[in-house]
């Protein structure tokens, strides 16, 4: 038997392992060349002014969408309609009254993470785009 | 039959499946009388050139090795690694699902967790693990790895001669592994420090020399064969007498020598002389035997890939030096596993015959277009297809039959649906047995990979047990008291399994039952069938 | 206590150890972040290429497809093309019906010897399902978290994700809320499964008797790693952005360790590293092995063309003319036609 070894099914092997490395290498194929920084996230005036969020903003990035999930089970299962912080301060439990209030700028605040990070949450099913114009139909 | 084997019913008693409270590493084999096959007769070795050629005895404690057997074992491992892609695939990705244990036939019989085809491989595995890959040297037995030892080497020969290499496991495994090949290999291997059986070993040396397993010189094979067309023309009235060694025949004729030897195969065989004379009377058909290649069956297959090639080298030789056209194959299961997936490839090309056409039907062989072999399942198929066969099915109408599809031409060919198609036209009466226990599925007779020895009957009784246990079946609910085939190993090894376990059933190859029923051109009025048993509705006369 | 599964289990839970230690105690985020799933996916993707290269390397000398139905012979017999396929269009078929839907594992029954010496085959599918519904829950898993690793995320993966979270459980109450984020099934699926899979090994008596402990290791290691994840994504909570962010930095080869990221996202990727890592040195390779099993991947058509064995070499044989001189004698006397006379050769 020869010494040299060599491939059998030479053209099989290789198409099947070039299809592999492909897959392998090809998330980082996709992205060759781009940068992709995490989204910036821009804050309406008011936000800005308000400073505070309902909890802290580190708590607030991972944990927002318990938060909201906990206020309509309050808010419709139980119809109590104040939630009060850890430092005692009072909100009304509502995502289009209260969150949307200052974060009026939906698509540079909320979209730009839920984009990148390839989230859909149904909260936009049933609240609409714009909290400003539900509080003027009022 | 073993005078000392246990009675069914303690034998039955005495099979379970739980496995032993030690881990199967650290339980020794147990070598037990009856389970065995005796060791190989030194001259049989001798004859072939094969390597350490002595009297040995597996039960002693000295196995009469050579110094060096563990190199040789090491080295020859290597080189099957190298040139087997089966068996290194095979070795690297099972994932012990279990998927097989309970698909083999002598773990079902036997309850012996290293019958399990996963143990049984992973005898290989371990080590396989051991000398060739990173996690064995590192973390050894954490790895599933072990060293070569004495003990380690006698449960290799034990449990590597427990194997009928009958591929039902390969049909569950999610991965198609196959222990029949692991089985070879580590035959292979074995055969390398001269660990062989005398079952195996003696008719490969026969076969080499005189062309056939037992031995039967030319002059003898003729005489054999010639008792047959005495018989023949004593049941029939007809002289159905063959040709041997024609130059310039249209067709070879060859089938294996157990036929010609012992029932009831050769009742088989008297079918194929009746056949054969029946188309030479009707359409001039031109067939000769040869005492050559006067094997169909091939227990090289069972000692080595090279020796499977030294022995099979015959059935081309023979075609081209006699001029023939193409070849017909009798039947045998292993046999047609090498000729469908080794001759060609060892031997061929066999392009000094021609693409195979009955010249009776005019049928084109198209599926046997490269080998120029055609099995006489296909082969009279096709001639019942076309109305060539005057048959009287009545003949056979004291038989209930069924059909046990042998392993190789289930799993290493697919041949399933033409012997069904032959025997159905033959006889009236005909019930399948279960269809876990058919056609892919069939189970081995327990005998096969020459295993078929007389002083390892417990091994073949326990071994046989699932396929005794389906013919049971049919026999309680239809009263099948036949037992078709297509096996030469077959009707060696099934009568005795019959006997052990369904006395009432007895076996019969394909071909016999034809030769029942076909009406040769003159004959006179037959009384009995080619048993000598009287025909239906023939008894009162006796 | 089986020692196999304890000494599997007992290695996971030191690679737990080593990586909550390393992370949360000595803080060595570069190491665990980035050193180590660099050099994970290296060895696996190399390690990969070089297992089945090494196979390649071997050639397949016989042509031995494991034959389960009708062969194609004559032509009004229905022959079963593809669990005998007859050409490379039939073997194609047969190897997808065998990597996508596990088609020999199907075929499982199991065997029962029932009293009054009966055997019976019974329906057995538990261990095709268990395998199917691991599998294919590690698949969409596996394409699920690309979404970490492309920016933007292509709408096919979306469409997954909507898909794997189509079923809204949810549930709420003072201990436990679930539902938000929502529930992707194949994480549950995936450890169930995993769950299964390990359960039949420990309980049914001969696959624990063939088990190896790198058959126990690979299951904690998944547990361990379904596990992380589901707790990350459900309990823990972690900066969703923070960690893209970071992924994508070693995607696009500017790695930065994220800050404020628990420790249990640096177990969750410290686990799948050391999976990939022992992907290519194990039984795992059945990932790439079943596409070189030649009794799977061959046509059973050696009796038509004729397949090539590369080291295929001459043998001794006992050629026509030494049987004729070993039995001239004998034939003759017989009446069988011989190749040379006993006078010409005897003188």
């Amino acid at each position: 038997m020869a010494n040299n070894k060599q491939i059998y099914d030479k053209g099989k092997v290789v198409a099947g392992l070039v299809i592999f490395v492909f897959i392998v290498l090809s998330p980082f194929l996709y992205n060759l060349g781009k940068a992709a920084p995490a989204p910036e996230l821009k804050l309406t005036d008011k936000a800005k002014a308000a400073k505070e969020c309902v909890l802290p903003k580190e708590e607030m990035k991972a944990g927002h969408m318990q938060l909201l999930d906990l206020w309509r089970e309050k808010v419709v299962r139980e119809a109590s309609r104040v939630y009060v912080n850890t430092e005692g301060k009072e909100f009304a439990m509502s995502l289009s009254n209260t969150c949307l209030d200052c974060h009026s700028n939906k698509a540079d605040f909320c979209d730009r993470c839920h984009n990148y990070a390839s989230v859909s949450p149904y909260c936009w099913d049933c609240h609409i785009d714009n909290p400003k114009e539900i509080s003027d139909a009022k | 039959m073993a005078d000392d084997l246990a009675k069914p019913d303690e034998l039955l008693s005495g099979i379970g499946h739980k496995p032993p409270k030690t881990g199967w590493m650290d339980t020794p084999v147990n070598i037990r009388k009856g389970m065995y096959c005796y060791a190989s007769n030194p001259k049989s070795v001798d004859y072939l050139g094969l390597p350490n050629a002595r009297q040995w005895n597996p039960m002693e404690e000295d196995w009469k090795l050579p110094e060096n057997w563990k190199q040789i074992l090491h080295e020859g491992f290597r080189e099957r690694l190298d040139r087997f892609r089966s068996f290194k695939v095979f070795m690297d990705i099972c994932v012990r699902c279990g998927a097989c244990a309970d698909k083999c036939h002598f773990f079902i019989g036997t309850g012996d967790p290293k019958n399990m085809p996963v143990l049984r491989a992973e005898l290989l595995r371990s080590i396989y693990r051991n000398d060739f890959t990173l996690a064995g040297k590192l973390l050894g037995k954490v790895a599933g790895a072990r060293e070569m030892t004495f003990d380690v080497l006698k449960e290799w020969w034990y449990y590597l001669f427990q194997c009928t290499e009958c591929r039902r496991c390969s049909v569950f495994c999610p991965y198609g592994i196959d222990t029949a090949e692991i089985t070879i290999m580590g035959r292979e291997l074995l055969n390398l420090i001269g660990l062989n059986i005398d079952w195996i070993a003696t008719p490969v040396a026969n076969c080499y020399r005189t062309g056939n397993h037992l031995g039967i010189q030319p002059h003898a094979f003729k005489d054999m064969l010639d008792f047959f067309v005495e018989d023949v023309e004593d049941i029939t009235g007809v002289n159905v007498e063959p040709q041997y060694n024609k130059k310039g025949a249209d067709i070879l004729f060859i089938t294996p020598s157990g036929d010609v030897f012992a029932d009831p195969g050769t009742y088989t065989c008297m079918g194929y002389l009746i056949l054969f004379h029946y188309l030479k009377e009707k359409y001039g058909f031109d067939i000769t035997w040869s005492t050559y290649a006067s094997e169909g069956g091939n227990f090289g297959f069972f000692t080595s890939h090279e020796t499977m090639k030294r022995l099979n080298s015959k059935m081309y030789a023979e075609a081209k030096r006699l001029g023939v056209k193409w070849i017909l194959g009798g039947e045998c299961g292993h046999m047609w596993r090498v000729i469908n997936q080794y001759m060609d490839t060892m031997n061929g090309p066999a392009d000094f015959m021609e693409v195979p056409v009955s010249p009776i039907t005019g049928t084109k062989f198209e599926n046997a277009s490269g080998t120029k072999m055609v099995h006489i399942a296909e082969f009279t198929a096709d001639l019942i297809k076309h109305g060539k066969l005057e048959l009287d099915p009545s003949r056979n109408d004291n038989l209930k039959v069924t059909y046990h599809d042998s392993c190789n031409p289930s799993r290493g060919m697919g041949m399933l649906d033409e012997p069904r198609y032959v025997i159905q036209n033959a006889c009236n009466h005909f019930y399948e047995m279960p269809a876990n226990t058919i056609r892919e599925n069939t189970f081995c007779c327990g005998s096969g990979a020459g295993l078929n020895a007389g002083e390892d009957m417990e091994l073949r009784m326990t071994g046989g047990l699932p396929r005794a246990n389906a013919v049971k079946y049919v026999h309680e609910k239809h009263g099948v008291n036949m037992l078709s085939c297509v096996c030469a190993v077959d009707r060696a090894a099934l009568p005795a399994l019959m006997e052990y376990w369904v006395p009432e059933v007895d076996v019969v190859g394909m071909t016999e039952l034809v030769g029942n029923a076909l009406i040769l051109p003159g004959e006179k009025e037959r009384e009995t069938d080619l048993r000598g048993e009287p025909l239906p509705g023939m008894e009162e006369e006796e | 206590m089986n020692s196999k599964y304890m000494f599997s289990l007992a290695a996971v839970i030191v690679l737990f150890l080593l990586a909550y230690i390393g992370v949360a105690g000595i803080g060595l985020y570069g190491f665990f972040g980035i050193f180590i799933p660099y050099a994970a996916a290296f060895i696996f993707a190399v390690g990969v290429v070089y297992r089945v290269v090494d196979w390649a390397q071997s050639p397949v000398p016989f042509r031995i497809p494991s034959t389960c139905g009708q062969q194609k012979s004559l032509p009004w017999i229905k022959p079963a093309s593809f669990d005998n396929p007859a050409c490379n269009g039939t073997v194609l078929i047969r190897m997808i019906l065998e990597i996508v839907l596990f088609r020999s594992l199907f075929r499982n029954m199991r065997f029962h010897f029932n009293k009054g010496n009966k055997f019976s085959y019974e329906w057995e599918k538990w261990l095709w399902l268990g395998a199917l519904a691991f599998h294919w829950a590690f698949f969409v898993v596996v394409i699920r978290h690309l979404r970490f690793f492309t920016e933007p995320v292509p709408v096919c993966i979306q469409w997954l994700e909507s898909l794997d979270s189509f079923f809204r459980l949810e549930f709420f109450a003072d201990f436990v809320q679930v539902g938000l984020p929502g529930v992707f099934i194949s994480g549950i699926v995936l450890l169930a499964a995993v769950i299964y899979l390990l359960l039949r090994r420990m309980l049914i008596p001969q696959v624990n008797y063939v088990s190896l402990a790198a058959d126990y290791f690979p299951l904690f290691l998944i547990i361990a790693i379904a596990v992380s994840g589901i707790m990350m994504r459900y309990f823990t909570k972690v900066d969703i952005v923070g960690i893209k962010e970071f992924t994508m930095g070693l995607v696009t080869f500017h790695p930065k360790i994220p800050e404020g990221v628990g420790s249990v996202f640096y177990i969750h990727i410290f686990f799948v590293s050391v999976l990939l890592a022992y992907f290519p040195f194990s039984k795992l390779m059945h990932l790439a092995g079943i596409f070189m099993s030649p009794t799977r991947n061959l046509a059973n058509n050696s009796r038509v063309k004729r397949h090539v064995n590369p080291w295929n070499y001459p043998v001794k044989v006992h050629t026509y003319e030494e049987y004729e001189d070993d039995f001239r004698e004998k034939m003759i006397e017989a009446g069988l036609p011989v190749e040379k006379e006993l006078t010409t050769n005897g003188g």
